[in-house]
């Protein structure tokens, strides 16, 4: 609950700053200012507590999960300094919507009541509309901020009729009385009926098959650096989301639903994996191309689901490893097409000889999201397999493990590009911050690769 | 000296060669090369003490994986051949200049990291993860530095990465899978499961998998001739006289002790994939113009006969296939030294555009020619040694598989001795070919004597490997 009081009124902070005319100060200032609040997070990690007759719940899931938003926004926001270079009277605004958003991750993952899960997606979805839409001059901006905002509109709308349902089915919207209740072997239909809608809301800002369509246009036209939180950040949020949803509703203890819901997740994530992977091999757009294993990786995240009451320590180490290489991916991406009017990938062409540094880290991040020992990535996937062979589901690891291969052919043209290309133009200099955002984030996802029991054990 | 030792010495290796900067690179690589046998010779000493050679401590509680090293004979053995081999490798590229050669020096010393990580791991996670690490530094070596049409190069090596990735995936599926069964990824706990039939086949075939295309084995071979052509020749020494024997190294110590019955149900199948690939690999030699890919043929017949041996599931096979391991080691590493130093001076690889060195460099002619035989297995070469047992073993099992992978030795020496003449004999060349550098000679002196040493005098080696061997046999023959 501090947390989100606190992210709030830093939000508020930073439109003030714009009055007091501070906008050289925002981005430090803020960043600080989240170092703290990750700090107070981190502290209230054993200090379970309920407030607001449950409409907050703070816990052992919320705290840390909240403190992997918190440490992927501080990541972002060091990178607007630069990147809103041409816009400089606006920064103020954009960080201020991303700490907004923030807020809004905060409390998808801290809702004990399903009007506190809904206004927590709406703060996150609109500040998401408007980010995608900010380079309001550009017209594939525009289209994408209005394509996501229909589509996203959309979802929540069908979330919100998932959530009447509920309503109506349990008559409440405490968390804790529907998940109790839901235990019992008689429900009224309008409760499998609900979920499936929320679940479908949810697989839409997830962008997972066959709910995926908006993905590549809304990040290809989205300004890079709304592309760069749209499939880390919000992908993560959205996962732990409907993750924290689906076990407190006891999916897969009801025998009324869990074998339906087992079978729906199944094919949804054997979908999701290979539609994503298989599209991702045509692109010559990175950041579509990134959408697109976006995708497939959302495939991964949903395999947690299968074995729902155990896995939330290994969706939590999935959601580091994948948006701490995401991160770091696209640092160099914002670094190569600064002042590109596209993200092609000839552009990458010879980036091991024009900056080895750079296209080692991009190497580091592609080679994370597919699963190559000794990145965070492969104990990911490994952990994940070995969770979904103990749930039994031996055909999705087998399809999964397919799908890696497959995502190696896309995630090695650009690599291959980067070394046995020449370089087409002169090296163009490096803004410091770009280094540091990437070589951090590569950074701690090696020592999630070296150290996985610290993040895997947090949640038992 | 403590097992890790090694290891560290190895990666700390890389990082110095890398600061050392490109003029001091190739130097550091082969000083800390060489302190890793000296390691090696060590561990060596003590295993003869009878000291055990082993570290274990909890890496990942849940799913439990443990840090866990542990070397036998086998292991050490695999050990010795690779940090002998690394300097002899680092040593032979001396003539040779590379382009930002911090990093590629630095890469070589990774990979035989990685290398001797995956001989000396006995926990099955930590040994995929070196099995797969060993696989990042090739692939860059053989993109950045290898030689040929860029286009065509990156085709050969993403084909080889893809095809690798593919089959290693699927033996960290049968290890996720096994740790369900058994609540562990030690080889100890391991090899002692009672798995049904079923499940075995399945095991077995995953772990085939990766290791058919590692070795590679008939029908997973089509990477390899491509790969060895366009990678830099320290690249195809790596991958021929190292990186190829972890896919048999592991057969050994990890497919036949986990899935013994699959192993003896099919094992005609799998000896006579082997011989197939000896049999192929030996006409498509006798067709080849290209030096480099001759030789690649070549390995591709010497080690179907290694696989063959090891899958006959008796201790003469499985002797036979180490020996021939490290002997075919040494020779397919001379043999692409020598190709290299005939390009070094010619520019080229096509067999044709050769000929008539033999007047110009009689000492050069000698020293190639003694490798061309130790290669077609002449007595009192190490390879005899080796290629005997494993075809002693063969006819033990059936005396056709002997006869025909016997045919190994008489097209081997025809294919062999073809290639010498065209390469060495005939009238004089007339551009002129400079005589072998000291070092050169040297490294190739240094290769000679370890083929004949071993070749008179086996006994260390197969004292060395015998126990453990005759261990992994009896684990093989639980089910009995």
């Amino acid at each position: 609950m501090n947390t989100l009081i606190a992210i709030t009124g830093l939000g508020v902070l930073c439109l003030l700053f714009e009055i007091l005319n501070f906008r050289k100060a925002i981005v430090p200032i803020t960043i600080i200012g989240l170092l703290a609040i990750l700090g107070l997070t981190v502290s209230e990690f054993n200090l379970p507590e309920s407030y607001y007759n449950n409409m907050i719940v703070v816990s052992k899931f919320s705290t840390v999960f909240s403190s992997l938003f918190i440490v992927l926004t501080i990541l972002l926001v060091a990178l607007a300094h630069d990147f809103y270079e041409d816009h400089p009277t606006k920064i103020s605004d954009f960080i201020a919507i991303k700490v907004f958003m923030l807020a809004g991750a905060v409390a998808m993952v801290s809702f004990g009541n399903l009007a506190m899960f809904f206004l927590g997606i709406e703060i996150l979805s609109i500040s998401l509309y408007v980010l995608a839409a900010s380079n309001r001059m550009n017209l594939k901006s525009n289209e994408a901020g209005m394509k996501y905002f229909l589509m996203g509109s959309f979802a929540s709308g069908i979330i919100l009729f998932g959530i009447c349902l509920i309503y109506g089915a349990m008559g409440s919207f405490d968390i804790a009385e529907i998940s109790d209740w839901s235990r019992s072997a008689e429900l009224p239909i309008w409760f499998p009926i609900g979920i499936s809608l929320v679940t479908i809301g949810m697989l839409f800002k997830i962008a997972a098959v066959p709910f995926h369509f908006w993905a590549p246009d809304v990040y290809e036209g989205s300004p890079a650096l709304t592309t760069a939180t749209m499939s880390t950040l919000v992908k993560v949020v959205a996962m732990a989301t409907l993750y924290k949803l689906l076990s407190a509703m006891n999916i897969d203890t009801n025998e009324y639903i869990s074998t339906a819901f087992i079978n729906i997740i199944v094919v949804l994530s054997i979908a999701s994996m290979t539609v994503g992977n298989i599209m991702a091999l045509k692109q010559t757009n990175v950041k579509r191309m990134l959408a697109f294993s976006g995708i497939s990786h959302a495939g991964f995240m949903l395999m947690a689901l299968l074995s729902i009451s155990t896995s939330a320590g290994s969706l939590l180490y999935y959601a580091s490893a994948y948006s701490l290489s995401g991160i770091a991916a696209f640092a160099v991406i914002l670094y190569v097409c600064k002042n590109k009017d596209n993200e092609n990938i000839e552009n990458f062409n010879g980036l091991g000889k024009n900056n080895p540094l750079m296209a080692a880290v991009l190497t580091a991040a592609l080679l994370s999201m597919a699963g190559i020992p000794i990145f965070a990535g492969f104990f990911a996937k490994m952990v994940l397999f070995n969770q979904t062979i103990e749930a039994g589901h031996l055909v999705v690891v087998i399809a999964a493990v397919i799908n890696s291969i497959i995502s190696v052919g896309y995630y090695f043209k650009l690599i291959l590009a980067m070394y046995s290309k020449e370089p087409n133009e002169a090296v163009a200099k490096t803004p410091f911050v770009f280094y540091a955002v990437a070589v951090v984030s590569i950074l701690l996802n090696i020592v999630l690769g070296l150290f996985p029991s610290a993040v895997l054990d947090l949640l038992g | 000296m403590d097992v890790t030792h090694i290891l560290i010495i190895l990666l700390v290796g890389a990082l110095a060669t890398y600061f050392s900067g490109d003029k001091w690179a190739p130097k550091v690589a082969l000083l800390f090369g060489l302190a890793a046998f000296a390691g090696s010779i060590c561990l060596l000493s003590q295993y003869n003490l009878a000291n055990e050679i082993n570290y274990v401590t909890l890496w990942i509680a849940k799913p439990k994986i443990y840090f866990a090293l542990h070397a036998d004979g086998l292991a050490l053995a695999m050990l010795l051949l690779t940090t002998a081999l690394t300097p002899i490798i680092i040593f032979s590229s001396f003539g040779n200049t590379y382009k930002n050669s911090k990093a590629f020096y630095a890469l070589i010393l990774f990979m035989t990291f990685a290398m001797a990580g995956t001989f000396l791991a006995s926990d099955g996670i930590l040994y995929y993860i070196f099995w797969e690490l060993s696989l990042i530094p090739i692939y860059f070596i053989a993109l950045i530095w290898g030689n040929g049409d860029a286009e065509e190069r990156k085709k050969a090596v993403v084909k080889f990465f893809i095809y690798t990735l593919a089959g290693s995936l699927f033996m960290l599926v049968a290890f996720i899978y096994l740790y369900q069964k058994t609540g562990s990824f030690l080889i100890r706990e391991l090899s002692q499961t009672d798995l049904s039939a079923t499940e075995q086949f399945w095991i077995f075939l995953a772990f085939f998998l990766a290791y058919a295309i590692k070795i590679p084995l008939i029908p997973f071979h089509t990477w390899q001739a491509e790969v060895y052509q366009k990678a830099p020749t320290v690249g195809t020494m790596l991958l021929s006289g190292i990186m190829l024997k972890m896919g048999l190294y592991s057969v050994i110590r990890w497919q036949l002790p986990i899935a013994p019955m699959a192993a003896k149900e099919f094992m005609y199948v799998f000896i006579g994939l082997g011989i197939a690939g000896v049999i192929y690999g030996s006409i498509v030699a006798l067709r080849q113009k290209d030096l480099k890919k001759l030789l690649a043929y070549s390995s591709l017949a010497h080690v179907g006969l290694i696989a063959a041996g090891a899958y006959t599931l008796t201790l003469d096979g499985l002797r036979g296939a180490v020996l021939q391991m490290i002997a075919h080691g040494f020779v397919v590493v001379g043999l692409f030294f020598v190709a290299e130093i005939i390009f070094r001076r010619y520019e080229t690889r096509a067999i044709a555009e050769m000929g008539g060195i033999r007047a110009q460099s009689p000492k050069f002619t000698s020293m190639f020619m003694i490798l061309v035989l130790a290669s077609v297995a002449l007595p009192s070469t190490f390879n005899f040694i080796g290629e005997f047992t494993v075809l002693y073993s063969l006819s033990q099992v059936n005396i056709w598989y002997a006869i025909l992978g016997g045919t190994t030795i008489i097209l081997g020496a025809y294919y062999m001795l073809k290639m010498f003449q065209h390469v060495m004999l005939g009238e004089t060349n007339a551009r002129i070919f400079a005589d072998v550098t000291f070092n050169e000679g040297l490294t190739l002196v240094i290769i000679i004597a370890v083929l004949f040493f071993f070749g008179l005098y086996p006994k260390p080696i197969i004292d060395l490997i015998t126990p453990s061997l005759e261990n992994i046999l009896t684990q093989v023959n639980r089910f009995n």
